[in-house]
């Protein structure tokens, strides 16, 4: 990763290599706040927030850092600056902290982070990691807002907030689907959200582990 | 990463500084943000109590709203009588019931809204005149489905006619038990009796399924069957002798029989607002 250059730091994550579609980290965060769009679009952008500086800080300081304590060392540093975001919040977005409730503190526990600071953020520039970071967190925000998006539209009837399928409970026809606004169905939309760009990027496609044998013709198995 | 990086000195070297370093910054947060966030909390709270009376507007000014049309009192629950022993604008019944002075603790069968310990005192909110208010705003709090639920009851000057009610802070299961917050059931709310007789002071409100069939009925949340029985517990909990039932006796002096004409006007109040 030492030829990193700026500009694929920072854009990879978001299609070719990104942290929930590819890696397959902070799944559990990305199941429990996306019922709306805006609550995702706010912990988008806290996450944005934290990967970054998250990774600048571990970064500023790698060289410093000795190896037996370091994951300690990331962690304090990310729930530091994740207690900062909660507290911002709560004096300036008292609304969306009601919403979010726990979850900001959850960041803490969201694996993109952590693994942004110990894979990118312990051997790269200060610079480097601070993109990365961003990049990182647009890619999770990319997928935390298509998931919102169709969990809002299929689970109440609304895009951020605002009707666009009127529902039975509201006068209108449309019945939404209670699954939607359940945790659960998040696991499905992530499923085809990566279906659909391991289409497009079929280079995305792991390599099967072992190859399946044709079925056994029955007098072979005599 | 040099080797040197592993001694135990530079451990405890970079243990120490990078945790002053962050508990610094953590706690200037803190500090600093406060009076932003108790201002946020205090606005909160007087919004959801306008709301519930149905006077709030979006855009208003609510400070100025409360000022003027709003008088917070302390109530002894046991009397039924005001206090000043409290500052109405501080006194916090959460934590009142906390504390063995003005709190006590509910055993197993008289605590049926699931609090374990309840305060001996509650602030109220008085809309209109403080002799003769117009509406009546009681702070509830129960047992949900996932967790506690905080409330208002806005009740109408007779102490028996409900106004509306609304949580503020609750976490049930969106799309199901929070729709406790969906403007259209808060709407059936309107209009409905707490008690039955004259001088009664068990409550007789609950919500049943399958629609409402008398005016001590509301309609339940379809598919938040335990929501819904965390919400006729606390009601019946609060109206009861045990928390406001006195209190609102009141007012109930003075009841005048003709309020199914009531019930029609008012709705179409809260189907307009």
């Amino acid at each position: 990763m030492a030829d990193a250059n700026a500009k694929s730091v920072l854009t990879a994550p978001i299609f070719k290599n990104n942290p929930i579609a590819l890696q397959i980290l902070g799944i559990c965060s990305a199941l429990a706040v996306t019922t709306s769009m805006s609550v995702s679009l706010v912990m988008a952008l806290a996450v944005i927030f934290v990967t970054s500086f998250s990774s600048m800080f571990v970064s500023l300081i790698r060289n410093q850092i000795p190896s037996s304590i370091r994951i300690i060392v990331q962690m304090t540093i990310i729930a530091s600056l994740v207690i900062v975001v909660d507290q911002i919040l709560k004096a300036y977005a008292y609304e969306m902290s009601k919403q979010l409730s726990v979850f900001v503190g959850l960041i803490i526990t969201n694996c993109i982070v952590m693994g942004r600071a110990e894979g990118f953020a312990m051997t790269n520039t200060p610079g480097m990691s601070f993109l990365d970071g961003i990049g990182n967190g647009l890619g999770y925000g990319f997928v935390l807002m298509v998931v919102g998006f169709f969990r809002e539209l299929l689970g109440s009837g609304s895009v951020f907030g605002l009707t666009i399928l009127p529902t039975v409970q509201n006068g209108g026809w449309y019945v939404p689907n209670g699954m939607m606004l359940l945790p659960p169905s998040a696991f499905f939309i992530i499923g085809l959200l990566i279906w659909v760009l391991r289409s497009v990027n079929p280079e995305q496609v792991e390599e099967s582990e072992f190859k399946m044998k044709h079925n056994t013709k029955p007098k072979e198995a005599v | 990463m040099a080797q040197g990086n592993n001694s135990i000195k530079k451990v405890l070297i970079v243990a120490f500084s990078l945790c002053i370093v962050c508990s610094v910054i953590v706690s200037t947060a803190a500090v600093a943000l406060r009076p932003a966030q108790q201002l946020n909390q205090e606005l909160d709270r007087k919004t959801n109590i306008l709301n519930v009376a149905n006077l709030y507007e979006p855009g208003m000014d609510v400070e100025e709203a409360f000022r003027t049309q709003i008088t917070a009192r302390v109530v002894e629950l046991d009397t039924g009588e005001y206090t000043d022993q409290f500052n109405p604008d501080t006194f916090d019944g959460f934590e009142a019931s906390r504390d063995p002075a003005t709190g006590r603790t509910l055993s197993g069968d008289r605590d049926i809204a699931g609090l374990s310990r309840v305060e001996n005192f509650a602030t109220i909110y008085l809309i209109g005149d403080e002799e003769n208010p117009d509406q009546i705003v009681l702070p509830i709090r129960g047992q949900g489905l996932w967790g506690r639920m905080m409330g208002f009851l806005a009740v109408e000057g007779d102490g028996n006619t409900i106004v509306s009610i609304t949580y503020y802070d609750h976490s049930e299961t969106p799309g199901l038990g929070a729709e406790v917050n969906n403007p259209r059931w808060q709407a059936q709310w309107e209009g409905k009796k707490i008690y039955e007789e004259e001088g009664d002071l068990s409550p007789e409100i609950h919500l049943t399924k399958g629609g409402a069939s008398n005016q001590y009925e509301v309609d339940a949340l379809s598919g938040a069957t335990l929501t819904s029985n965390g919400v006729t517990n606390m009601l019946q909990f609060w109206l009861s002798e045990e928390a406001f039932a006195l209190y609102l006796a009141r007012f109930r002096s003075g009841t005048e029989p003709s309020d199914a004409e009531d019930t029609d006007t008012n709705f179409d109040d809260v189907e307009g607002a």
